[in-house]
């Protein structure tokens, strides 16, 4: 066994790997509720919700249309996103103005629906969606066995991402949406639709969680629980990475999922907690977060 | 006068060939309400292709909220609000700019999560003969120098001529700038003086919320004086001093 001062590599370098794997779905659903509160001001609870409706996405529509997982990487986001834009429309929009506080109740009574009509439909035991034929293999690595569908999570991932971060800090498009989040009674006076902007952002946010939900159904099992369990972590993330910054909200996701899973090979007992405990910390050092804006 | 800007003319013409085209805009009984307060009471004004008109008047008395109400950006509004021709009071707000309007807050607005050229760019075109980049950085050298700047590191008066210059490039032909001299170095409201009377001679059309009386006065061919939401007195350029006790009282100066 390959053991470096004592430590063991085989065991290190496969809990990196599934810190990666976690940081990888963090940072997506960490990136989408802060592209969503940075224009709406608004805390998506549904988010948790959005991720699993991803997941059922890719399973229903495997089982009952066929449709692949490659197709559905491509469709399941677009339909949860157009859920998205409804609930916008339809429920969040009505509030907007009102106290902040309206809408996170809102949402997340969305989000426990929605749980609770996937646990009535199917059940809360949670349902297996096979790894696609092209992704069943591995590569061996000098200290670890990399499978292929979990390199495929980090480069996906990292794509969408990254591609996102791209599209909103250096592009036209992005410049409207942080011009927006600024000052959007300013933007409206220069003659841009900023409620088609509001609406067409929520619907993005939350694709990005079904994106999320679609990525992670061949490795965790899809359940109507799926969401929540990772929603109040997502959340943590968000707090220590603070709400200003899209890049933060990325970083912060890989690197929380490198912590919890270092954690994990050093204090097992603490891999579930370590990641409150930094939360803890940087609300102690730095009430605004990593990379938030002091207010 | 107005043969001054065939320019415009002409396209005036070409476009639309209606009579009120020479009317830029016209305000008949506007009022204007934030929340439960009563800003504006019943204000009548109109501004005619290629003048340079101003508000006058202390603080808090309508003036920039008259610019607001125009953009629609006040709480509730009514009476009649027509630009270029068209009826704006019951238009969204983004639909107010594309009938040619520019707006410049008295905030200037300049967005801190955009470098210079990015704020320069941002506010789509709302009219095909707008500036061109270069036209404007030739205009304002110090744009072209800072333009990878963060906008809101700009000096007080870069920031006031990224905020006019942004409005130039959509191709606004009526311009409504609120206090753009507040608070700048006199070298400064020298060099934005200059610049409106430029953008006069293109045959722009301007409405100016004004504090500083003196930058106003020489380039200005009318004035309306406001005074707790009603427009209490109106001003062409040659009564200027045969009204100027009156102006003084109003103004308190």
């Amino acid at each position: 066994m390959a053991t470096f001062l004592g430590i063991n590599l085989f065991g290190l370098f496969g809990q990196l790997l599934v810190g990666l794997i976690n940081g990888s779905f963090y940072a997506l659903l960490s990136l989408g509720l802060a592209i969503i509160f940075g224009l709406l001001k608004i805390i998506n609870f549904a988010q948790g919700a959005m991720y699993m409706l991803g997941a059922f996405g890719a399973w229903l529509a495997l089982n009952h249309l066929g449709i692949n997982y490659w197709a559905a990487l491509v469709l399941v986001p677009l339909a949860v996103g157009a859920i998205g834009i409804l609930l916008e429309r339809v429920l969040v929009r009505p509030i907007a103005h009102e106290d902040h506080l309206y809408s996170l109740l809102l949402t997340f009574g969305i989000a426990l629906m929605l749980q609770g009509l996937f646990t009535h439909l199917f059940g809360s035991s949670g349902m297996p969606y096979a790894i696609p034929d092209e992704l069943k293999g591995g590569t061996r690595l000098p200290f670890m066995y990399l499978p292929d569908y979990r390199a495929w999570i980090i480069v996906a991932s990292a794509v969408v991402c990254g591609g996102t971060w791209w599209m909103i800090e250096k592009t036209r498009l992005g410049a409207y949406l942080r011009a927006g989040t600024e000052n959007p009674q300013l933007m409206q006076a220069f003659g841009i639709n900023v409620p088609l902007m509001v609406t067409l952002t929520f619907g993005f946010g939350v694709a990005l969680a079904g994106f999320a939900g679609v990525m992670a159904a061949p490795v965790y099992s899809v359940s109507p629980e799926m969401g929540s369990n990772l929603l109040i972590v997502v959340f943590a993330i968000v707090v220590i990475g603070g709400m200003g910054s899209i890049g933060g909200a990325i970083l912060t996701g890989l690197g929380m999922g490198i912590v919890e899973g270092l954690t994990k090979y050093f204090y097992p007992e603490a891999s579930t907690t370590v990641i409150f405990l930094v939360m803890v910390i940087v609300l102690l050092l730095k009430p605004a977060g990593l990379f938030g804006k002091e207010a | 006068m107005t043969s001054l800007k065939p320019h415009f003319d002409q396209q005036g013409v070409a476009t639309g060939g209606r009579k009120s085209h020479r009317e830029k805009i016209r305000i008949s009984d506007l009022h204007a309400f934030y929340g439960e307060s009563h800003i504006l009471h019943g204000i009548d004004l109109r501004v005619q292709q290629g003048e340079l008109v101003t508000l006058l008047g202390r603080n808090g008395s309508g003036r920039s909220t008259t610019l607001r109400a125009i953009m629609n950006m006040v709480g509730r509004r009514s009476g009649s609000i027509v630009v270029n021709g068209t009826e704006t009071i019951g238009l969204p707000p983004h639909r107010i700019a594309h009938l040619g309007l520019g707006y410049c807050p008295e905030e200037r607005g300049i967005f801190s999560s955009l470098n210079v050229e990015e704020n320069l760019l941002l506010p789509p075109q709302v009219r095909s003969d707008g500036m061109s980049v270069e036209e404007l950085y030739e205009m304002f050298p110090n744009l072209h120098e800072r333009r990878y700047s963060q906008g809101t590191r700009l000096s007080g008066g870069e920031q006031q001529m990224l905020a006019l210059a942004r409005i130039l490039r959509t191709g606004a032909n009526i311009l409504l700038l609120d206090e753009i001299t507040e608070g700048l170095a006199p070298v400064i409201v020298q060099k934005l003086g200059e610049v409106l009377v430029r953008l006069k001679q293109r045959g722009l059309t301007i409405l100016l919320v004004e504090q500083n009386f003196r930058f106003a006065a020489p380039i200005a061919d009318r004035h309306y004086v406001m005074e707790h939401g009603h427009i209490v007195e109106e001003v062409a350029a040659n009564e200027l001093e045969a009204k100027t006790e009156l102006l003084n009282t109003y103004l308190g100066v």
